[in-house]
């Protein structure tokens, strides 16, 4: 036993399996590099396409057909270029959005941001569960049922897992998305007429259409995925030299997350839209009425991608809002630390799951004045946060050398107006004249009238 | 006692009771005396700013400031860098609590102000990090003082005394003029700092690493996150980089210079001395996930046939550090591989007693090119401790030590 054989096969064969690693070293090392640094952008982007914006993209496809394609490409670049700017910032300074916000504008500024975001994240959540026992009453199964296993899974999942092993759990999430495509096809859209209306916008002067078109930026772009996006890239590690990957992972998550959207929208647009059924009001209608008119596998990949994408955005915003939360105000945050540790984090993280599902299950909540109130809450919170994003960009003591340039700046300012406005537009709607229409449930994206049964 | 929240936008009268200004800032000046507030800045709308020394100040209380002089006795305001301003310095940025040993972020600051022939000395005495301080700065303005102390009474104080707080300043030349050190940090558990460096931004890490002995840089380098462990040397420039990679196991030096741009390994390698440089370089040859890649180069070999006093004796002329060292590897006379002796062995056996009769059975070894998983299974079944890695001719050229186990398995996990 002198010599004890640990390569299993040997000889000419050997040599070569190590000639060939040697050559390919450097390759492989490129991409072991790549693929330690992405993640953050793909699954925040994909996030985005929660149980709300599901909800929105079939109410656009079934009311309008394929008219809002058009407006894909840019929100790609409006979703592309913000968050661009923030993972920037987190490679650059190595610290949070809440973070920088404490440190550079106060504790007063940092608490009602994080107020803020706290009843936003809330009426979030509750939407996410709500997005669960619908999609789940599809698969006949109760939302006594579906609601507390799901809150039990998302707890357990975040608090027993690591950073590591979450993430590659989200990054699983991302792929189901695919059943999305699937329910497209099967649902057999006008592929051309679909590609003609991306490329060439069709304006409806009605206000059915700028409703829906305010309500799809505002699904798309949410202000608690740029403190997500960014504490992601931190808690990586990235460094400015692994910076281009960074930024790679955040394209190649606003186009998968834009691709989504659009093949969601011709898949409604193709089946609802064609047959005259224009009103529904959320996307679990959406599912049951594909049913008839693509299918049965149709209906259940819509409902499955719709459970998907709650169960995926339940877990992501819970944590997300009490690691920001805690963060900006100073107090332990982090599931590495013991419960004893960090007690509010904990404590804030069970309350806004204990707290969304339960809303769901008790048949005389407020859920439409929750949602609501909610939903003005982000409207309000966006634009504060982009102005806070862009006052640290440029700042050249934060970012050195990784600030922005004055193209870029113009490019941004102009997306951010640009979302500003629309923000703006959609309060002033929500807010002025709730029953604009007849269409509340359809274009408050976050408003989905699931049926309380 | 008082908070700098409270006097921070406070009323200032002279000695007549004349309205002065409003405070704006309160100053440290660390070069007089650590801690006492040197310098209070009065703005005073469109008049240009003041300021009032230590030794002009009568009384103090929350909101309320009164001097002992008259307003033209005041110097007009020079902004001076060697001054700490508690509000733009200190206020809602990060410090270390050496004695927690754990990064935190100031809500507030405690003062204290004692009566010394007819002025008032205020003194930073803690750092509050709790939810009082919290409050106070939410209230300030919105609701009385004496409302605000009377709620804050019912909360959970958190604070840390002043003579625990490390700053952390990422301007090196604003470092020196503040007179801040990293004694204390030099003095914690290398893995204790790693933890505290890991919650840093990257310029303050390198502050710190920039202020440590290359030998406590090396050490806390060494328990970083892996992923940190490249930049943060990329960050300190070739030369310095190198004299830290100097005091590390040539195998974590490798580990880490793998993981650096190409062309900066390539500078720090230049820079690094001679001889740790070859075995650096040596090591980098071998891919990463392999026992090559594991192994150290730095091991003690004694022939098999030499008796325990004379390893002993050897052992003890030996300059490399011992702390780590599990088993020695024996040569036979054609100075090939003849198995390891555990060090335990070493220590109870007899003076006389042969190294060939001590060793470990069976006697094992790995080529370099072997896949770390059939590494990891070795250890696991046979219980090592130290595992050699011999070339093609049985020559010893490393050894594999249950600690560069753990951390593969970590980093795995």
């Amino acid at each position: 036993m002198n010599w004890p054989v640990t390569n299993s096969f040997s000889g000419e064969w050997r040599e070569r399996f190590h000639a060939w690693r040697r050559r390919t070293r450097p390759i492989r090392r490129r991409l072991a590099i790549f693929l330690a640094v992405i993640g953050p952008g793909i699954i925040t982007s994909n996030v985005d396409n929660d149980a709300g914006g599901i909800t929105t993209y079939s109410v656009a496809g079934a009311q309008l057909g394929y008219a809002l394609l058009f407006w894909l490409i840019p929100m790609t670049i409006a979703l592309y270029v913000s968050e661009e700017m923030c993972a920037r910032m987190g490679v650059a300074t190595g610290k949070g959005l809440s973070d920088l916000i404490r440190e550079e504008f106060g504790f007063r500024s940092t608490f009602f941001v994080m107020l803020a975001a706290l009843f936003v994240d809330l009426g979030n959540t509750v939407a996410e569960f709500a997005g669960i026992a619908a999609s789940m009453q599809i698969f006949g199964v109760t939302k006594y049922i579906s609601v507390p296993v799901a809150a039990v899974t998302v707890w357990f999942l975040v608090l027993r897992g690591t950073y590591r092993q979450v993430e590659k759990i989200f990054l699983v999430a991302c792929v189901f998305y695919i059943s999305y495509i699937f329910s497209a096809f099967l649902a057999r859209p006008d592929w051309l007429l679909a590609a003609r209306s991306t490329a060439i916008p069709s304006i409806h002067w009605t206000q059915d259409y700028f409703i829906l078109l305010i309500a799809l930026v505002g699904t798309t772009i949410a202000p608690w995925q740029f403190f997500y996006l960014q504490a992601g890239f931190v808690e990586k590690r990235v460094g400015p030299r692994q910076y281009k990957h960074a930024r790679w992972d955040v394209l190649v998550g606003s186009i998968t997350c834009m691709a989504i959207v659009g093949f969601i929208i011709v898949c409604t647009a193709a089946t609802l839209n064609k047959s005259g059924m224009t009103h529904i009001s959320d996307a679990a209608q959406a599912a049951q009425a594909l049913r008839p008119l693509a299918g049965k596998y149709a209906s259940y990949l819509f409902a499955f991608g719709l459970f998907n994408a709650s169960l995926f955005a339940a877990s992501v915003l819970p944590l997300s809002t009490a690691h920001v939360i805690c963060e900006g105000l100073g107090f332990e945050a982090g599931i590495d630390r013991k419960f004893g540790e960090a007690q509010i984090f904990y404590g804030l993280y069970t309350a806004l799951i204990v707290v969304g599902g339960g809303i769901i299950l008790w048949p005389r909540a407020p859920l439409f004045k929750i949602l609501l109130f909610s939903q003005v809450a982000n409207g309000v919170w966006l634009p504060v946060v982009l102005v806070f994003i862009m006052l640290l960009i440029n700042r050249r003591d934060l970012m050195g050398s990784m600030v922005n340039t004055r193209v870029f700046n113009v490019v941004a300012w102009t997306v951010s107006v640009f979302m500003i406005v629309l923000t703006v537009a959609f309060l002033y709607i929500s807010v002025a004249n709730p029953s604009a229409a007849g269409v509340v449930g359809n274009w408050l994206p976050h408003l989905p009238k699931w049926p309380l049964y | 006692m008082l908070h700098a929240t409270e006097l921070l936008g406070a009323g200032v009268y002279d000695a007549q009771g004349n309205f002065v200004g409003r405070v704006k800032e309160l100053f440290i000046d660390p070069g007089e005396q650590p801690g006492r507030i040197a310098r209070v800045l009065l703005s005073r709308g469109k008049f240009r700013p003041l300021v009032a020394r230590y030794d002009q100040v009568k009384s103090v209380e929350p909101g309320l400031i009164r001097l002992t002089t008259d307003e033209y006795h005041l110097e007009p305001y020079q902004p001076n860098d060697a001054w700490l301003a508690l509000g733009k310095d200190l206020l809602d940025q990060q410090i270390i609590d050496t004695n927690g040993q754990k990064v935190v972020r100031v809500n507030d600051l405690e003062l204290s102000d004692t009566r010394t022939n007819g002025n008032a000395e205020m003194r930073v005495t803690h750092v509050d990090v709790g939810l009082p301080g919290a409050m106070r700065r939410l209230f300030k303005g919105v609701i009385p003082p004496a409302l605000s102390r009377k709620l804050q009474e019912k909360l959970p104080q958190r604070s840390i005394p002043w003579e625990f707080v490390n700053l952390v300043e990422p301007d090196p030349k604003r470092r020196v003029k503040l007179l801040l050190t990293h004694e204390r940090l030099a003095r914690l558990h290398p893995a204790d700092l790693a933890d505290i460096m890991e919650e840093l931004s990257s310029e303050e890490r390198n502050s710190i690493i920039a202020s440590l002995d290359p030998e406590s840089a090396a050490a806390a380098i060494a328990e970083l996150d892996d992923r940190l462990k490249p930049q943060v040397l990329e960050g300190l420039g070739p030369d310095r980089a190198a004299d830290i990679l100097e005091e590390m196991p040539a195998d974590e030096a490798a580990d880490i210079l793998e993981h650096m741009a190409a062309e900066s390994s390539e500078q720090v390698l230049e820079e690094m001395e001679q001889k740790e440089a070859h075995h650096v370089r040596k090591l980098l040859q071998f891919e990463e996930h392999t026992a090559g890649g594991m192994m150290t180069t730095e091991f003690v070999i004694v022939g098999q046939e030499s008796t325990t006093a004379e390893v002993v004796a050897y052992l003890r002329h030996q300059d490399t550090n011992m702390d780590q060292l599990d088993g020695v590897i024996l040569l036979d006379k054609e100075a090939r591989f003849a198995g390891v002796v555990p060090v335990a062995r070493i220590v109870l056996a007899e003076s006389a007693a042969k190294m060939e009769d001590l060793r470990a059975e069976p006697q094992l070894s790995v080529h370099p090119d072997a896949d770390q998983k059939d590494v990891f299974e070795l250890f696991d079944k046979y219980n090592l401790r130290n595992l050699a890695v011999v070339d093609a001719d049985k020559r010893p050229i490393g050894t594999i030590t249950v600690d560069d186990i753990v951390e593969r398995l970590r980093a795995r996990a």
